[in-house]
């Protein structure tokens, strides 16, 4: 009995913390919408994806579907991809 | 037990992504919100790995969190890095 | 209280890519308009991985966000800031005629989604290919089907691939060069593109029986070879134009292959022999995830490889453009 009763308090805060990182997510789109530069949006971007990763841990445990590290791990590997695409320009070094 | 480690590690980055989000929006500059989504990638990212690791009972499914949770550092920095010298170059070609 | 939760994720979930689908078309601001892009893509993500399908998380992550995400950003970074309007909008019955299309295609197929979910009994199309998987080779379902069951839509999705690459290239519109790299950028493609290389293996092997696959991989590819081209050109200058040419068509050229081969054993075009069937996957894939990774980053750079001679006199008043070096 304990043992159910631990397995859904866990489930239950996994999904809380499912839910406010959704609302942080939401948060920061704002920025997306708003923000007057190209930086500012593609910020926005980058705090989706890192949110994007932690969102798809706690799904790969509460689906359960171990899968999901490899799309995390793709997430983190091509938001770098993404930044050197915005930034790279003929006028700088950089 | 374990699992309420777990569960305040991911509560507490949950905290930091939250912080870093509302900073995000709420600051006046580029540079200091890349500054708050620094904190909500490093710390909050590493504290909810850690609960997840705790979480997780495959072994290497654990090698593969920690490997993850380095590379999104890596990236975090050199985003923030990238990007701000991006802004800090516009800023300068537009005054 | 679980499913309380559940629900409210979900419909968090629709309601922000409705929105986010929503506002990237309509809104007049092109900056606006890519970031809302990129960020569908990463939800969208996010909802397939929800929806317990890695596969579709995976190849939206990797094309949807990665490789469009660079596109896009590396389209609209030199926009001048004061121009970000659209041009003028179309007369308003072509809109109306349009939404109304659209509109009508949407209720249709929800019709159909929630016809096919609630009402009929019909065939589950998952339990005829869970029956047949020991034949076919691979463990992976989405592999099974993608490249046994129905290998024939994958290579004609392969000749659609070569297909627009070609009319990219034949734009002939480069992107401009860059200048070169700081230490720090370069210190850092040293480690990141061996391992996006890596990560592109993994996703082609992993694909028999885990969630990857020959798109997967070579969209990863790309993103490698993207990579390496913005920030050490001078590395790519083994590419000339044979070399490119043979790499576009290895996938559907190995594909046809093995499917004639398969053709004078077994009577059919693609029918696998179950006992080689594993094999015969990994090698198609193999040449996919290069023809793929080939294609995706040949369209993004735009332009066209050095070497590449027009027989139309009139082309000649174009200068010549080669990829940078």
């Amino acid at each position: 009995m304990t043992d159910t009763s631990s397995t859904s308090i866990v489930t239950v805060a996994l999904l809380v913390a499912l839910n406010l990182l959704m609302l942080s997510l939401l948060i920061g789109l704002v920025r997306a919408w708003i923000g007057p530069k190209i930086e500012d949006r593609y910020s926005a971007i980058l705090l989706l994806g890192t949110g994007g990763v932690a969102i798809l841990f706690i799904l790969a445990i509460l689906l359960p579907l171990a899968a999901l590290y490899d799309v995390a791990l793709v997430l983190a590997l091509l938001a770098i991809v993404g930044t050197v695409a915005l930034t790279r320009s003929e006028k700088s070094d950089d | 037990m374990i699992e309420i480690i777990a569960l305040l590690a991911i509560f507490c980055g949950l905290f930091f992504f939250l912080s870093g989000s509302i900073g995000l929006l709420r600051l006046p500059d580029i540079f200091s919100r890349l500054h708050a989504l620094a904190k909500a990638d490093n710390v909050g990212l590493a504290l909810v790995t850690l609960g997840i690791i705790m979480l997780e009972p495959d072994l290497f499914n654990d090698i593969k969190l920690v490997i993850i949770w380095l590379l999104v550092m890596a990236a975090s920095a050199i985003s923030s890095h990238l990007v701000a010298r991006h802004a800090l170059r516009e800023n300068r070609d537009n005054d | 209280m679980i499913d309380l939760l559940w629900s409210i994720f979900d419909i968090s979930l629709v309601l922000l890519v409705l929105f986010l689908a929503w506002a990237t078309c309509s809104t007049q601001d092109m900056m606006r308009a890519v970031t809302l892009f990129i960020a569908l893509g990463l939800i969208l993500a996010i909802i397939w991985a929800r929806l317990k399908a890695p596969d579709l998380a995976l190849a939206e992550a990797v094309i949807g966000a990665g490789i469009s995400g660079a596109l896009l950003l590396s389209a609209i970074k030199d926009y001048p800031s004061t121009t970000t309007e659209m041009p003028s909008r179309r007369s308003s019955l072509v809109e109306w005629i349009i939404n109304g299309m659209t509109l009508g295609l949407v209720i249709i197929m929800s019709w159909a989604v929630w016809h096919g979910l609630y009402m009929s009994d019909g065939v589950r199309l998952s339990e005829q290919v869970m029956s047949h998987l020991p034949v076919s080779g691979v463990s992976n379902p989405v592999t099974a089907v993608l490249l046994n069951f129905r290998a024939y839509d994958t290579l004609l999705e392969l000749a659609v691939v070569l297909t627009a690459v070609l009319t990219v290239l034949n734009l002939n519109h480069k992107r401009a060069d860059v200048s070169a790299a700081s230490a720090l950028l370069l210190g850092m493609t040293r480690w990141l593109v061996p391992l996006l290389v890596v990560t592109s293996g993994y996703l082609l092997w992993v694909g028999a029986h885990a969630p990857g696959g020959a798109f997967q991989a070579g969209a990863m590819l790309a993103a490698a070879m993207i990579l390496l081209q913005l920030s050490n050109p001078s590395s790519l200058q083994g590419f000339n134009l044979s070399v490119l040419r043979s790499l576009l068509v290895i996938g559907i050229f190995v594909f046809v292959l093995v499917g004639i081969w398969m053709m004078s054993l077994n009577q059919d075009f693609l029918a696998f022999n179950p006992a080689w069937a594993g094999s015969l996957i990994l090698i198609i894939e193999f040449a996919a995830t290069l023809s793929i990774a080939t294609a995706l980053t040949l369209a993004y750079l735009g332009g066209r490889p050095m070497g590449w001679e027009s027989a139309n006199p009139a082309d000649s008043a174009t200068k010549p453009n080669g990829k940078p070096s």
